[in-house]
């Protein structure tokens, strides 16, 4: 009980980030129990009932084939999320291996993060629509562009964290009394990254919303026939001026996921402030 | 000069300096002692006006400089008021002064607080400062930057910067303890000669009591945020009043020797909030009563010019 | 000093010369035989030949690098397919648009960042700042697509203030009166970079201002606004200073979906137009390019940060 009491404090100070939360809670509820809580089928076509504003038959109105906005909207959560997640879990799983071992031995890592730096000189959306036109556009496709863009930052800030714990006494204390470079890791490491890390990834599921909703409103994400945020911001592009709610509900979805995660990284940040704000360059 | 009285200093609900009084005259040194802690870098900055907003604030009490009241304000509004100069110097001179900015600039910038001079007249005066602080090459480092400078040298270009106002008080808080031991003999020597010369007051802080022989004429002795003894430096290293002074004396190096085991205080300082009823020292005091521990101590005169918040001052035999 | 910069430089080009292979190794990663890519399915097979040859395409990979570098430091970055005429070309024409864009939305990144930023840093603690920085942090949620069609909707359809899409060069009829096209495009890419850049200042800012020297400058009597402009400002600038590089290539990179909403003949809308077309040459060269700027400006900033902080030594 007490463990869950410390994860929450952080939230529990600030009464913004407790609804910052709340409402991913609601997102990821929303997401995971889609089906049972549209009240239409997302692809369901009604061409009677094409673009109607939002009323008692359907909260958010309809799209111009008389699909529920309200239902799509929700169905489109679970794009967010698995999207998310996957953008997460790419970037860390593969800037994490890649920081520490740069730091642990140097001539990698000099060669390494010089490679990071070359990366960094592409812009992360270009760098995204590169990868998308060579790998082709799909969802999959579109979890690995956008991780591209935070793999950099990723590797950068894990790359410092772990030369700063390197060149702690107690770490050059157990080197120089024989420990191995995987019990090093484990033991002293990767422990104290858990909570930057942390921290990083709430930022980048934050990001990470935006940069896939961006490639899926150039067509170059999710296929159309997959309801995301994204993908209904751009087939609401032509009918903005008859149907600005097509505009409204999809968009502010983003808007409030992506403030939500940030609060979140922000409260988490606070919380482990001021040990580790110097190395991951405060903001 | 400088006279400081009653002066609390609280956070919330707790006080981290309590009714603490002291003066000093002009050409006259008080070394405020006491272990990290007891509040006396708190009373400097209370003292200077310095207090970090938010944060602790003077909740009563008063600090008179040559007779005006200055309590409430910061050093900027005392020059409005035109009050008399009191500079500070800080502990650690590398962070202490502005890493971009060439310490010429630095230095000129706090002689334009007082005096209205031309760029050109201040840069002369500011040479004549580090002069006077016995930097070598003056005019040549005007143009350097902190980090081109050694740790001792920094901390001559803080007291220049301190000498620009021409403060009639001086404080420092713990100057010499970032540095080598050698170099500190030097700063310590160069700050007695400037009291001297200038006929300052100068309130100087320190955790080390080595130190403060050399250079102290009064001490006062804080712990847990109170002036727990205030006497002259002999009486307090010769016939120390406060148990606390005691055990302060016993732990210095030299006062053990010949005996086997350093000397030490056992226990710890009480932290702010924490303070038992009664005496604050009493859990540590080696002469304690059973009083001490109900009774807040009061203060007592114990010979002219030397009191202690005691309720049993120690007497030493042989000295009055 | 100057040996500072030519360290710098050197650094500089090598990176160039190694991403230059990885945009080099970009088309032949394609799926696909690159010739059938570069001239379409259409292509006969003496065609195809033809063209392989004259790009050496037979010839090892090392050495088409190689004869690749030498097209390119010539000014050659291929044809596009589907205009039929130079990259070069097609990324000149929508160079105006894009550069402009850019150039005025740093103008309102910075008008509108640093001088918020700085009273939220001044304000600390109080509605303003906790106000203001909850509007920046949402802002800086918002994904620039979707700002930029509200603001379509709000103040070209419904206000009818300004233009909603299209831009005629200031070169032609109207002359600078034609900026305002970009007002509204400029001003939505500004919107999430604006208050990443106030978030930043503040923070720098509030740093600073812990600092003992900042302590040091009120010991000496300053007035407060002194403090804050000669010291707390000054320092917390470096910071801030070394974002811009990488607003700006947050920049290039949005800009291309800012382009394609507001239909703007820009380098963007070239790049998504390019990757519909498959107009792979073309998307190569805009790549090359914009890496090309990334690391010149990087350069810029990095020498502007050592000139502005002495104690910067070589990495």
């Amino acid at each position: 009980m007490t463990r869950a009491r410390s994860i929450l404090s952080p939230f529990m100070a600030r009464p913004i980030s407790m609804v910052a939360l709340c409402l991913l809670a609601f997102v990821v509820f929303g997401a995971v129990f889609a089906p049972l809580l549209a009240p239409y089928e997302p692809t369901a076509i009604d061409p009677i009932n094409r673009l109607t504003p939002p009323g008692l038959a359907h909260l958010f109105g309809t799209d111009q084939f008389g699909r529920d906005t309200l239902s799509r909207v929700i169905q489109s959560a679970r794009m967010a999320l698995i999207v998310g997640i996957g953008v997460v879990v790419m970037a860390l799983g593969a800037g994490v291996p890649i920081g520490v071992f740069s730091a642990l031995f140097p001539r990698f890592g000099l060669v390494m993060m010089r490679l990071i730096d070359v990366l960094m000189a592409f812009p992360a959306l270009l760098l995204a629509l590169g990868l998308i036109v060579i790998l082709g556009p799909s969802v999959f496709n579109s979890i690995i562009a956008v991780a591209a863009g935070f793999l950099t930052t990723t590797t950068r800030i894990v790359y410092g964290l772990t030369l700063r714990l390197k060149a702690e006494t107690y770490v050059e204390a157990a080197r120089s009394m024989g420990a191995g470079t995987l019990w090093l890791v484990s033991r002293h490491i990767l422990p104290n990254l858990v909570s930057p890390l942390l921290v990083q990834a709430s930022f980048v599921f934050a990001f990470a919303q935006l940069s896939a909703a961006s490639l899926d409103f150039l067509g170059l994400g999710a296929p159309p026939d997959i309801p995301s945020w994204g993908n209904m911001l751009a087939e609401a592009k032509t009918f903005i001026t008859r149907a600005p709610w097509l505009l409204f509900f999809p968009g502010t979805m983003i808007v409030l996921t992506a403030f939500a995660l940030n609060l979140m990284g922000d409260a988490l940040r606070d919380r482990l402030d001021p040990r580790f704000r110097d190395m991951m360059g405060g903001e | 000069m400088l006279s400081v009285e009653n002066l609390t200093v609280s956070v919330g609900p707790f006080d981290l300096v309590s009714d603490v009084s002291f003066s000093i005259g002009r050409g006259e040194i008080l070394g405020l002692v006491g272990e990290s802690g007891s509040g006396k870098s708190m009373t400097s900055l209370a003292v200077m006006g310095l207090l970090p907003r938010p944060g602790p604030s003077i909740r009563s009490g008063r600090v008179l400089l040559d007779g005006a009241d200055v309590t409430p304000l910061e050093p900027w509004q005392r020059v409005e008021h035109g009050h008399v100069p009191m500079a500070m110097i800080f502990q650690e001179p590398m962070t202490s002064l502005n890493p971009v900015r060439r310490i010429g600039d630095q230095i000129i910038e706090a002689v334009q607080v007082r005096e209205k001079l031309s760029v050109a007249q201040a840069r002369v005066r500011a040479r004549e400062l580090l002069e006077q602080v016995r930097i070598p090459d003056a005019a040549l480092q005007l143009s350097a930057f902190p980090h081109q400078l050694s740790g001792g040298m920094r901390q001559r270009v803080m007291i220049a910067v301190a000498l620009a106002c021409r403060p009639q008080v001086l404080i420092a808080d713990e100057p010499t303890t970032a540095l080598d031991v050698t170099v500190q003999f030097q700063i310590l020597g160069l700050l007695r000669r400037l009291c001297d010369e200038l006929h300052m007051a100068m309130l100087f802080i320190t955790h080390d009591m080595g130190v403060i022989a050399q250079l102290a004429d009064r001490l006062a002795v804080m712990y847990a945020g109170r002036v727990v003894e205030t006497a002259s430096v002999g009486a307090v290293f010769d016939a120390p009043s406060h148990p606390y002074s005691r055990a302060l004396m016993d732990c210095m190096p030299m006062h053990s020797m010949g005996k086997r085991r350093l000397a030490t205080i056992g226990g710890q300082a009480p932290r702010p909030g924490t303070l038992p009823k009664g005496c604050a020292f009493a859990p540590r005091c080696s002469n304690l009563r059973d009083t001490c521990h109900h009774i807040p101590p009061p203060r007592l005169l114990v010979a002219p010019g030397h009191e202690a918040l005691c309720a049993y001052p120690l007497v030493t035999e042989g000295v009055t | 000093m100057l040996s500072f910069i030519v360290k710098r430089v050197l650094s500089m080009l090598l990176s160039l010369v190694v991403a230059s292979v990885i945009i080099f190794a970009f088309i032949h990663l394609i799926d696909g035989d690159p010739v059938y890519i570069m001239l379409g399915d259409t292509a006969t097979p003496e065609q195809a030949d033809a063209l392989r040859r004259s790009l050496g395409l037979d010839q090892p990979i090392f050495v088409q690098y190689v004869l690749w570098a030498e097209r390119v430091l010539h000014g050659d970055l291929g044809t596009s397919l589907f205009f039929q005429a130079p990259v070069t070309t097609a990324i000149r024409d929508g160079a105006e648009t894009s550069f402009l864009l850019a150039s005025l939305t740093m103008v309102w990144i910075v008008l509108m960042g640093v001088p918020i930023g700085m009273i939220a840093a001044m304000k600390h603690g109080s509605w303003l700042d906790q106000g203001l920085s909850g509007v920046a942090m949402m802002l800086a949620s918002v994904p620039t697509f979707w700002v930029g069609l509200n603001m379509i909707l709000i103040f070209a359809v419904w206000l009818q203030w300004f233009p909603s899409s299209g831009y005629p060069s200031i070169f032609e009829d109207g002359g600078l009166a034609n900026l305002r096209y970009l007002l509204l495009p400029s001003l939505t890419l500004a919107a999430p970079n604006a208050a990443l850049i106030l978030r930043l200042t503040r923070a720098s800012m509030l740093d600073v201002a812990r600092e003992d020297y900042v302590r040091t400058a009120r010991a000496k009597g300053l007035k407060p606004w002194p403090v804050v402009t000669r010291h707390i400002f000054r320092n917390a600038l470096l910071t801030v200073v070394s974002a811009f590089g990488f607003t700006f290539a947050a920049l290039l990179s949005e800009a291309v979906v800012t382009e394609t909403v507001f239909a703007l003949p820009g380098i963007g809308r070239l790049v998504v137009q390019s990757i519909q077309n498959r107009d792979y040459p073309v998307i190569q060269g805009i790549i090359l390019v914009v890496v090309v700027i990334y690391l010149v400006i990087n350069l810029i900033v990095d020498i502007s940060y050592r000139l502005l902080d002495p104690r910067v030594e070589l990495q």
